[in-house]
C-alpha cells in the first residue's frame, strides 16, 4: 500500500486502512452491516406477512400519502450523496470540507427525522396506533427500527464530528469517518426498500 | 478486579469457561430435578407448573448459557493461538461480548427468585408465551435475558471473523488452517446470519408482551406460525453453530493422537461450508405438522436429508484419519472416539425425523428429544469435554489427571445412552414430550426408571470432573509447552499457559500442520516471522462490566414498569429505573469514544526474560 501513497500532508492514500486496527473496523463494520441485514430482512418478512391484518384501523391505501413520503426519500438519498462527499474529502485530506459535508448530511437526516416524526403524529391521529393491528404494530416497527438507526446515526456522525475538529484528521479518526459513511449508506439502501415495499406497494396493492 | 477490567482473550477464555460451566451445572440439575419427578408414573415431586419451568430453563439454559460459552471458551483460548496471532482483532469487543452473556444469563436466572421462571419452552412458541396463556413475568426473562445474553454472542461472532480473516501468520493461507479455526469460523458466520432474525423474534415477543402489540396474538390480527418461521431460522443454524466447534475439536483429538494428518483436510473445510450453506436452508423441518402443505413439506424434508451427505464425509473422514493410525487413547481421546459412533446415531435419527410423513408419527414425543440429546449431548458435549481435557495444559499449565478423566468419560458415556438410548422407544410407544406425569400400565414405568439412572450416572461424570479439576489446580503449574508430545498446530509451539502477548516472534507458517511440520523438518521450534522488539497491547477496561450491568438494570425496570408504582407524579419507577441502565450503556459508549487510549507496550528485555525463563 505504500507504494502507490501519495504523500498529502502526512496521511497514507487510503488513511482508514492504513493500520491493521482501521482495516479490522471496516472489515468488522461489514460484517456488522451483513447481520444488520438479517435484521432488516426479518422485519420486512414480518411485516409483509401482517400487512393485510388491519382489523378496525385504517389500510395502508387510506393512510400513506406519497409526496410526504417522496420528499422524505429525496432528503435522505441527497444526505448520502453528501456523505459520499464527505468521504471524498477525507481521501483528498481536506478536513474542512470533511466536517461541512459532515454537518451537511446530518442536517439532512434530521430534517428526514422529523418528517418521520410528523408522519407518524399525523397517522396516530387517523386512528394507527402500535397496539392498533397487526399491520399497525409491524408497521411502526419496521419504519421505527429505521427511523431510531437514523437517529443513532445522527448523534454517532455529530460525535465524529467534534473529534474531527478537536484531533483532525488521523488514522484513528479516518477509519471513523468512512465507517459512520459505510452505516449512513446502509440505511438508506434499507429506506429504499421500506419506500418500494411498505409505500408503493402499499398504495398500489 | 483484574478479571473483571481484562480484554486479554486468554483469561476471557476462562471467565467464558467459569460461567459456562456454572450454567451446566444450573442446567444439570433442572435436568436431575425433570428426571427424578419423571422416575415413576403419577409422581408428585414437582407440581406441573414447576415441571415447565424446569424443562423451559433447563433447554433455555443449556443451549445459550452453557454450551455457547463452554464453545466460546475454547475458541478464546485457542484460535488466536491457532493462527499465529497475538490478540484478538476487538479485544474490547471481546470482553462486552462476555459481560452482555453473563449479565444475560443472570437476568435469566432471576426469575427463579421473583416468583415465576419462564414457562413456556425454550422455544418460546406464541400464543403459549403470549401474556394470555403466561400471564406473569416468566417469559419477559426469557425475551430480555435472552436479547441480552445474544448482543455478547453476535459481537463475539463478528470478532472472531474478523480475526481469522485479517490476523493470521504469514503463511497461514485458508487451506493451512487448523480445522479447530475453520469450524469456529463458520460458527461465527452462522452467529452473523441468525442471531439477528432471533432478536428480531424476540423484540417483536418483547413488544406484544411488553407494550401490547400484535405480531403473533391472533385476536389482534397476529399470526403465531410467523414465531415459529422466526424462531426456527435462528433455531435450525443455531444447531450447527453449536455442533460445528465439536467437529473441529474432535478433528483436532482424533489427528494429534492418532499421529497422522487430519485425513481429507480439503474435503472437511468444503464439507463444513456446505453444512453451514444448508443449515439455512431447513428450518422448516422443524414444522411439517403446523400444515404449511405437502410441497414446502417434500422441499425441506429433501434438503435436510442433503445436510447427511457432508457429515458422512466427515464421519468417514475421522475414521480414516484413524486407520492406521497409532492411536493414544487419552481421556480427551476417549471422549472424541466416543463422539463418533454417538453422533452417528443423532444422525441416523435426524434423517428418519426428516421424512415429513414419518416425522408426524414422531413429532412431539420423545422420540424426538432423544434425537436431539443424542447430537446435543452425545454429540457436542462430549466435543466439549474432549476439548477441555485436550487443551486444559494450554489454558492453565496443568495437565489433568488422566484416570479420572477415563472416569469422568466411561459414566458419562454410559449414563449418557441410559439416559437416551431408551427414550426412542418410549417415543416410539406414544411417550409425548413437555408432559409432567404420565399414567401407570402405559408400558412406560421401566424405560423411565432406566433414564433416570442413568441421568445421576451422568451427574457422577461430571462430578468426578470436578473433582479432576480441584486436585489439578493444587498440582504445580508445570505442563510443557506441547505436553501431549505429538502437537501438530502451532497453540504447542508456545509456552503452557501463553505470555499475554502469545507469541514471541510472529511465527512464519511453512505448511498445513505448522509445528508439525517443522518437528518434521527437524527443528526444534517454529521460524520466527520478525525480530523480537517492544510489543503494543490494548489496556484492560471496565466498562464492558458497566455496559453488562446497565443492560441487565434496563430489562429489570422496563420489565416491572407496568407493576411498580409511580415516582414522580404519572412516571413510572420501572422506566426510571430503565432509563438509568440505558444511560450507563450509552455514558460508558461514549467514555469509550472520548477517551484516547493508546494501550500499553511489553518491552524486548520482558520478552527476552520471559523467553529464559521457560527456554
Ligand atoms: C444429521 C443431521 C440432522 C437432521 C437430519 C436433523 C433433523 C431433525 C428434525 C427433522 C427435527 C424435527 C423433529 C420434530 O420436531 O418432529 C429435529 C429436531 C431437533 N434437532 Fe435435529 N437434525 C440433525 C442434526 C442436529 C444437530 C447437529 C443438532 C444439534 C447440535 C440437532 C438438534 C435438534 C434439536 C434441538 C431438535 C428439537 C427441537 C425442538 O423441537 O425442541 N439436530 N432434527
Ligand atoms: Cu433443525
Amino acid at each position: 500500500m505504500s507504494a502507490n501513497s501519495h504523500v498529502e500532508g502526512q496521511l497514507p492514500h487510503e488513511p482508514e486502512k492504513a493500520t491493521l486496527e482501521g482495516r479490522n473496523k471496516v472489515l468488522g463494520f461489514w460484517l456488522f452491516l451483513g447481520g444488520e441485514t438479517v435484521l432488516f430482512g426479518t422485519l420486512f418478512s414480518a411485516f409483509l406477512a401482517l400487512r393485510h391484518q388491519v382489523l378496525d384501523g385504517p389500510t395502508e391505501n387510506e393512510l400513506f400519502q406519497l409526496p410526504l413520503v417522496a420528499l422524505a426519500t429525496a432528503l435522505l438519498l441527497t444526505s448520502s450523496l453528501t456523505s459520499v462527499f464527505a468521504v471524498h474529502a477525507l481521501h483528498t485530506n481536506r478536513v474542512k470540507a470533511l466536517i461541512n459535508w459532515l454537518i451537511v448530511t446530518v442536517i439532512l437526516g434530521a430534517a428526514f427525522l422529523g418528517l418521520e416524526i410528523y408522519e407518524f403524529a399525523h397517522y396516530l391521529h387517523e386512528g394507527h396506533g402500535f397496539t392498533t393491528s397487526a399491520f399497525s404494530s409491524s408497521f411502526y416497527t419496521l419504519v421505527g427500527f429505521h427511523g431510531a438507526h437514523v437517529a443513532f446515526g445522527i448523534a454517532w456522525i455529530t460525535l465524529i464530528i467534534i473529534q474531527l475538529s478537536r484531533k483532525g484528521l488521523t488514522v484513528v479518526t479516518a477509519p471513523k469517518v468512512y465507517v459512520a459513511g459505510m452505516y449512513w449508506h446502509f440505511i438508506d439502501v434499507v429506506w429504499v426498500f421500506i419506500f418500494t415495499v411498505v409505500y408503493l406497494m402499499g398504495k398500489v396493492v | 478486579m483484574d478479571w473483571l477490567t481484562t480484554v486479554d482473550h486468554k483469561k476471557i477464555g476462562i471467565l467464558y469457561m467459569i460461567a459456562g460451566g456454572f450454567f451446566f451445572l444450573v442446567g444439570g440439575l433442572e435436568a436431575i430435578l425433570i428426571r427424578i419427578q419423571l422416575w415413576k408414573p403419577l409422581n408428585n415431586f414437582v407440581s406441573a407448573d414447576t415441571y415447565n419451568e424446569l424443562l423451559t430453563m433447563h433447554g433455555t439454559t443449556m443451549i445459550f448459557l452453557a454450551a455457547m460459552p463452554l464453545l466460546f471458551a475454547l475458541m478464546n483460548a485457542v484460535i488466536p493461538l491457532q493462527i499465529g496471532a497475538r490478540d484478538v482483532a476487538f479485544p474490547f469487543v471481546n470482553s462486552l461480548g462476555f459481560w452482555t452473556f453473563l449479565f444475560g444469563g443472570i437476568l435469566l436466572n432471576v426469575s427463579w427468585f421473583t416468583g415465576g421462571a419462564p414457562d413456556a419452552g425454550w422455544t418460546s412458541y406464541a400464543p403459549l408465551a403470549g401474556t394470555t396463556y403466561s400471564g406473569d413475568h416468566g417469559v419477559d426473562y426469557y425475551v430480555l435475558g435472552l436479547q441480552i445474553a445474544g448482543i455478547g454472542t453476535l459481537i463475539g461472532g463478528i470478532n472472531f471473523l474478523v480475526t481469522i480473516i485479517n490476523m493470521r501468520a504469514p503463511g497461514m493461507t485458508f487451506m493451512r488452517m487448523p480445522m479447530f479455526t475453520w469450524a469456529a469460523f463458520i460458527t461465527s458466520a452462522l452467529i452473523l446470519f441468525a442471531f439477528p432474525a432471533l432478536a428480531v423474534g424476540l423484540a417483536a415477543l418483547m413488544f406484544d408482551r411488553l407494550f401490547d402489540a400484535n405480531f403473533f396474538d391472533p385476536s389482534g390480527g397476529g399470526n403465531a406460525v410467523l414465531w415459529e418461521h422466526i424462531f426456527w431460522i435462528f433455531g435450525h443454524p443455531e444447531v450447527y453453530i453449536l455442533i460445528l466447534p465439536a467437529f473441529g475439536v474432535i478433528s483436532e483429538v482424533i489427528s494429534t493422537f492418532s499421529r497422522k494428518r487430519l485425513f481429507g483436510y480439503s474435503s472437511m473445510v468444503f464439507a463444513t461450508i456446505l453444512i453451514g450453506f444448508l443449515g439455512f436452508m431447513v428450518w422448516a423441518h422443524h414444522m411439517f405438522t403446523v400444515g404449511l402443505g405437502p410441497v414446502a413439506n417434500a422441499l425441506f424434508s429433501i434438503a435436510t436429508m442433503l445436510i447427511a451427505i457432508p457429515t458422512g464425509i466427515k464421519i468417514f473422514n475421522w475414521l480414516f484419519t484413524m486407520w492406521g493410525g497409532s492411536i493414544k487413547f487419552t481421556a480427551a481421546n476417549l471422549f472424541a472416539v466416543g463422539f463418533i459412533p454417538t453422533f452417528v446415531m443423532g444422525g441416523v435419527t435426524g434423517v428418519m425425523l426428516a421424512a415429513a410423513p414419518a416425522d408426524f408419527q414422531y413429532h412431539d414425543s420423545y422420540f424426538v428429544v432423544a434425537h436431539f440429546h443424542y447430537v446435543i449431548v452425545g454429540g457436542l458435549v462430549l466435543g466439549i469435554f474432549s476439548g477441555l481435557h485436550y487443551w486444559w495444559p494450554k489454558m492453565f499449565g496443568r495437565i489433568l489427571n488422566e484416570t479420572l478423566g477415563k472416569l469422568t468419560f466411561w459414566t458419562f458415556f454410559i449414563g449418557f445412552h441410559m439416559t437416551f438410548f431408551i427414550q426412542h422407544f418410549l417415543g416410539l410407544l406414544g411417550m409425548p414430550r413437555r408432559i409432567w406425569t404420565y399414567l401407570d400400565g402405559l408400558g412406560f414405568n421401566e424405560m423411565n426408571m432406566i433414564s433416570t439412572v442413568g441421568a445421576f450416572l451422568m451427574g457422577f461424570g461430571t462430578i468426578f470432573f470436578l473433582l479432576n479439576v480441584v486436585i489439578t489446580a493444587f498440582k504445580p503449574q508445570n505442563a510443557p509447552a506441547d505436553p501431549w508430545e505429538d502437537g501438530r498446530t502451532l497453540e504447542w509451539s508456545i509456552p503452557s499457559p501463553p505470555p499475554e502477548y502469545n507469541f514471541a516472534q510472529t511465527p512464519l507458517v511453512r505448511g498445513y500442520d505448522a509445528y508439525w511440520k517443522e518437528k518434521m523438518d527437524g527443528h526444534t521450534g517454529m521460524t520466527p516471522a520478525e525480530p523480537i522488539g517492544p510489543i503494543h497491547m490494548p489496556s484492560p477496561s471496565i466498562l464492558p462490566f458497566f455496559m453488562g450491568a446497565g443492560l441487565f438494570v434496563a430489562g429489570l425496570g422496563f420489565m416491572y414498569a407496568k407493576d411498580w408504582g409511580n415516582l414522580f407524579g404519572s412516571f413510572k419507577t420501572g422506566y426510571a429505573l430503565g432509563i438509568v441502565g440505558l444511560l450507563i450503556v450509552f455514558g460508558s459508549m461514549f467514555l469509550r469514544s472520548v477517551i484516547d487510549d493508546h494501550g500499553f507496550h511489553i518491552e524486548e528485555d520482558e520478552i527476552l526474560k520471559d523467553m529464559e525463563g521457560k527456554a
